[in-house]
């Protein structure tokens, strides 16, 4: 019997270094671990001992891709354990910077990370030289989600406007007029990438998921709302830790999420789309329905539809927000520390984000914890690899680790938020 | 926007008009990684007033936007080549393709390298980029350089700052 293993080393087009590990006796899979290394475990010790108002900024630094993610449910968690809600317009405006997130976010993966799988380059740059038309049109995407991210947060990487209780700084509505005409632009262009990624080759493959989002009554959650299911899930943010647990994996210096009762589960667009479908504007569901999608979506290679479909949606809300913006009298509600335990969880472009603290009445940090979106997806996309490996077993070395890096792909792990170094190997015992 | 008592940093807005960019690349908690940040640190104090200093994380089509409409660019990055921590590296991006193993430390798979190829590809490269890299130990999370590479920061800003002095003097 014939062993293989294959092995990524510094899996390209993911956000950041990991490593793939699948072992195959025959054309069997004996293992499959993905080896992930997480700053949270870092961070949640570096903020140990510090003031409650310092996470908002200090955590945005985990990812250089989803700061805002990290600002949000720090800043909720923060919220939550004082007592203070950020309501009306400074909601409103937190939303819109979040907004920005998954524009630059999404246009990122979409078009230089996960595209040029499908159309079969190596790299965006690959890309770049048949198609520089498209890779310009999605740099000019991002752009204006960087521009969003930029007015509201002062830069966009790592934005230093947003504190606990709103912001330090609110735009006119002046300041948000110049954003119109390019958020239409964003708009269309965000169509247009619906209808291209939907003529893609996309391969059958389905995994019955638990789905795992934020659902909120009144809009498509993203950074507010309970957490739902698709099996049974419907609890709120505090509840968290009754329900969801992570496991310290000796292969990996990561932590693996599931769930008590029942295991894997799903997080990212693909769950957040399936289990808020009716919520997404009509021009977003018809742009999906277009596109060959129904109210569920569970194969994830298509999750580059649903990004650009939610990108489609994410630009109209912006437009919104911006029509119905008035400048708030003050740029954030005061907040005063009290002793207690806070929970945030957010829609990073990526998946839920957690954040849990427990502050004295002085406001210092006394416990941290945070699970990132890649983190909480790394036994699905183990899963996803296990099964996939197992269909397509027969294919040569380059071509099956060629379609590893892809099912990981699909989830646009973000390593930097989660891991050090993604490595596919393959050997012959 | 309103006064709100803190300091909007626009230098890294990506939409510099500046002739001349310096842009330190690097992220504060992993160590040696953040060398570039700590070089542009040294430098804000000390280069003329055209010159914008940027400390960036590296995200590739940031660094794109921040480099528009530059007619030289400076940048400073740690990277990872086996050779001695502290030695230091110096890219003409004009003249030559920039290694991507060099880079691997970075914390986008799309590294400062891929960056600066897909700038090539599109046209959008600046008509003088000079790349340093600075050559790290330890890119674990944690603050602080380690002595080699801290050892390094004056001598390497220093050399960023001749090479702004030769631009402009060769008129760049």
């Amino acid at each position: 019997m014939r062993n293989r293993t294959i092995k990524v080393d510094a899996l390209a087009r993911v956000e950041g270094e990991g490593g793939l590990y699948v072992k195959m006796r025959g054309d069997t899979v004996v293992d499959v671990k993905l080896n992930i290394y997480e700053p949270p475990r870092f961070f949640e010790a570096f903020l140990r001992g510090r003031d409650f108002r310092e996470p908002v900024d200090i955590t945005a630094r985990i990812c250089g891709i989803c700061p805002i993610a990290y600002q949000m449910s720090s800043a909720q968690a923060m919220e939550r354990v004082c007592g203070v809600k950020v309501e009306g317009q400074l909601r409103a405006l937190r939303r819109l910077i979040y907004c920005g997130e998954w524009i630059e976010s999404h246009a990122l993966h979409v078009y230089l990370l996960h595209a040029p799988d499908f159309l079969g380059y190596e790299s965006a740059i690959h890309l770049a030289q048949d198609h520089p038309d498209i890779v310009k049109r999605a740099l000019e995407l991002k752009k204006i989600g960087n521009e969003l991210m930029i007015l509201l947060g002062g830069r966009e990487i790592h934005p230093i406007n947003v504190r606990v209780g709103g912001f330090y700084s609110v735009p006119t509505r002046k300041d948000l007029e110049p954003l119109v005409e390019k958020l239409k632009w964003a708009r269309e262009a965000s169509l247009e990438t619906v209808r291209l990624v939907a003529t893609l080759p996309f391969p059958d493959f389905e995994q019955d998921y638990e789905f795992v989002a934020l659902r909120h009554p009144d809009e498509y959650a993203i950074h507010e709302g309970r957490l739902v299911s698709n099996k049974g899930l419907d609890i709120d943010v505090s509840e968290y830790d009754e329900h969801f647990i992570e496991e310290h994996d000796q292969h990996s210096t990561s932590l693996r999420s599931h769930l008590k009762e029942r295991g894997l589960y799903h997080v990212g667009p693909l769950a957040r789309y399936s289990l808020n479908f009716d919520k997404l504007s009509p021009l977003a569901q018809q742009a999906a329905r277009d596109a060959g999608l129904g109210p569920v979506c569970r194969n994830p290679f298509k999750s580059i539809i649903v990004r650009s479909v939610e990108t489609v949606y994410v630009c109209e809300e912006a437009l919104r927000i911006i029509e119905e913006y008035e400048m708030p009298d003050k740029p954030a509600v005061e907040v005063k520390p009290r002793a207690g335990t806070g929970f945030g969880c957010t829609e990073a472009p990526r998946g839920i984000l957690y954040h849990r603290y427990t502050i004295d009445k002085n406001g210092i940090i006394l416990d941290a914890k945070i699970v990132a979106p890649t983190s909480q997806n790394q036994k699905i996309i183990e899963s996803d690899v296990d099964y996939f490996v197992r269909q397509n077993a027969t294919l040569p070395d380059d071509k099956l680790t060629w379609l590893c890096e892809q099912a990981i792909r699909n989830y646009d792990p973000c390593i930097s938020c989660s891991c050090h170094f993604l490595k596919l190997h393959r050997e012959y015992e | 926007m309103n006064d709100g008592g803190i300091v909007v940093d626009r230098a890294s807005a990506g939409t510099s008009k500046a002739r001349v960019v310096v842009i330190g690349v690097g992220n504060p908690y992993r160590r040696d990684d953040a060398a570039g940040l700590v070089v542009a640190q040294h430098l804000r104090q000390k280069t003329p007033g055209h010159v914008t200093v940027m400390e960036h994380e590296g995200e590739p089509t940031a660094l794109l936007e921040a480099w528009r409409d530059a007619h030289a660019v400076v940048l400073i990055d740690a990277v990872f080549s086996g050779a001695e921590a502290g030695t230091i590296h110096r890219l003409d991006a004009q003249a030559d393709a920039i290694p991507q193993e060099l880079f691997r430390y970075s914390t986008h798979a799309v590294s400062v390298a891929e960056a600066i190829e897909l700038a090539r590809v599109l046209g959008q490269l600046p008509p003088k980029l000079v790349v340093y890299g600075i050559e790290g130990k330890d890119f674990s999370a944690g603050v602080g350089l380690s002595p080699e590479v801290e050892g390094r920061v004056a001598e390497l800003a220093e050399r960023v700052l001749r090479e702004l002095a030769d631009a402009a003097e060769a008129g760049d």
